[in-house]
Order: C-alpha cells, then sequence, then structure tokens
C-alpha cells in the first residue's frame, strides 16, 4: 500500500525528530524514493529546523547578563531566599 | 540538550543557597537565561520588556526557592515562573482577560500545507553570517501565532525535550508535537521560496538539483 504526499507531511515534523515507528518510516522512506516533492519539502524543512536552531539567529540583547546579575545581586544583598 | 542542566548540582546549590551560601544563585540561573529571555521574548514581542521581566523572573525565583520541591526540573519550574510572569505583564498592558490570550487552540482550522517544491540545495550554518538571513529567519518565527512561536524557540532553538517543553508551557506533551509540526510548516512556507537565494550555487548536497 503507497501512501500519499499529504499523508507524509502530516508526519514530516514527527519523521525529523526520529519520533515515527519502524512501519511508518519505512512507508515513508519508500515514498521519498520515488517522489521529488516531498524530498525537497523534507529536505528544505529540515533545513530550515536547523538554520532556526542556530545560535546566531537568536541572541540575547548586548549587555543582557550583566544588566541581569547586577540586579541579582542587589536582591541577594539585601535579602535572603 | 543546550546547557543542559544536571539536576544534582542543581539540587546541591539549592540546598546550599537556601543555607546561606546566596551568591551560588548566580551560576544556578545562568544556564536558564536563555529560555526564559526567549520565552518572554516570544509571549511579549518585546525586547526591552522581555529583559525587565526576566529580571524580575530571576528574583521571583531566588525569593521562592524554597518552594521549589525538586519533582520536576528546576529550569521547568522557572519557565513556567517566567511565562506567569510574562501573561501578567501581557494582561496589565491590554487588559486581557486570559482566555483570550490562548484564544487560539489546536482545534483551530489553518492550512499547515507546506510550499511545495521539486527541489531544494541546503542552505549551510556559513549563510548566517549574512545578516540578512539572519534578520529573514527572525522575522518568520515573530510572524508565527504565539501558540507555535513558543513551542518553536524552546523545542528548536533552546532544543528542549517535549515533556520540558509540556511542562513549561502548561500544555500536554501531544499538544507540543502537534504545535511544532504546525510551526515547522508554517516556517517552511514563509521561508523556503525566500531562501533559494541563500543557497551555494553549483553545490549539490542534497535533494536533486536542478
Ligand atoms: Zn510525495
Amino acid at each position: 500500500m503507497r501512501i500519499d504526499c499529504k499523508h507524509v507531511w502530516q508526519h514530516i515534523s514527527a519523521y525529523i525528530d526520529g519520533e515515527v515507528d519502524a512501519a511508518l518510516r519505512a512507508e515513508i522512506d519508500q515514498h521519498l524514493e520515488t517522489c521529488e516533492i516531498c524530498s525537497a519539502v523534507l529536505d528544505s524543512t529540515r533545513n530550515v529546523v536547523v538554520l532556526v536552531a542556530d545560535n546566531r539567529v537568536f541572541e540575547l540583547p548586548a549587555g543582557f547578563g550583566r544588566r541581569l546579575h547586577d540586579r541579582l545581586e542587589k536582591e541577594l544583598e539585601t535579602a535572603g531566599p | 540538550m543546550r546547557n543542559a542542566p544536571n539536576p544534582e548540582i542543581e539540587a546541591e546549590w539549592i540546598r546550599r543557597i537556601l543555607a546561606g551560601e546566596r551568591h551560588l544563585f548566580h551560576q544556578l540561573i545562568r544556564p536558564c537565561e536563555r529560555a526564559i529571555y526567549f520565552l518572554l521574548y516570544s509571549l511579549l514581542r518585546n525586547e526591552a520588556e522581555a529583559e525587565d521581566v526576566a529580571q524580575e523572573t530571576a528574583i521571583k525565583v531566588y525569593r521562592h526557592l524554597h518552594l521549589f520541591r525538586g519533582d520536576s526540573q528546576f529550569r521547568t519550574w522557572v519557565l513556567s515562573i517566567a511565562r506567569n510572569e510574562g501573561l501578567g505583564r501581557l494582561r496589565k498592558k491590554v487588559n486581557l482577560r486570559e482566555d483570550s490570550l490562548d484564544a487560539l487552540t489546536d482545534a483551530e482550522a489553518g492550512d499547515f500545507t507546506p510550499a511545495i517544491l521539486t527541489s531544494w540545495r541546503e542552505i549551510p550554518a556559513e549563510a548566517l553570517e549574512q545578516r540578512e538571513l539572519g534578520e529573514l529567519l527572525r522575522q518568520a518565527i515573530d510572524g508565527l501565532p504565539e501558540i507555535y512561536r513558543n513551542v518553536v524557540l524552546l523545542r528548536d532553538i533552546e532544543e528542549m525535550g517535549v515533556r520540558e517543553t509540556a511542562a513549561a508551557l502548561g500544555i500536554a506533551e501531544g499538544a507540543v508535537k502537534v504545535r511544532l509540526h504546525r510551526a515547522r510548516a508554517l516556517l517552511q512556507r514563509a521561508l523556503a521560496a525566500r531562501l533559494k537565494k541563500f543557497a551555494p550555487r553549483g553545490r549539490k548536497l542534497f535533494g536533486c538539483a536542478r
């Protein structure tokens, strides 16, 4: 039984995270071998996930840590937990 | 996991802080800082406010440290405090009732069909040296509805597990998976066409080149 493209898209995120069971994974892999659309959707989604996770995309504002710990220090000096 | 916390060391530090070694609180909270800030940024969408509430969260965590029971991870507990603080700030700001903040639910109809492509050239992480690419990625995440944005921030950016994300946001693990899936589909659709120009020419990593 062959699964269709929509079915593959539904499971793409779980597939990327390795959370689909072996049977479904095999079906998806088989579909990907012959479907260039799903292959490109998978590759682009995975690529977007990798890029988004890069530290350079989301950086803390400059001086964030210093300001936080300065304020904490004042609190720590005046009160116990 | 980024800054993977060690529960045993955390428990030891907490014990010592409560016994009077207050200065240890700096290093206890440090591994949670990024997640606190970005969770709040996801909620408030304003850098200055996210920073302000992040500081308030850290102080609240310090004052309530004796209440931490160790039945969840420390960071999870911290993030649920951050989320409450952030929601409190939002409510004050826009005078919203709590239920309207979560008005968009998982049942909400939406089109999560990915952008249809016939080929994809991988964009290498080196391309992030270009400011424009980072800006594009940040804008796409900023453009997501809040319930998807916070899941992406915790799962894909802070690389937290499904269970920890669910606990921090107070939602079911199934909802984390559904929201993450939808968020990634929305991001792929928002970005695929615009990212293509960052792909190196003549380099075929995977997918079929055209
Ligand atoms: Zn297909």
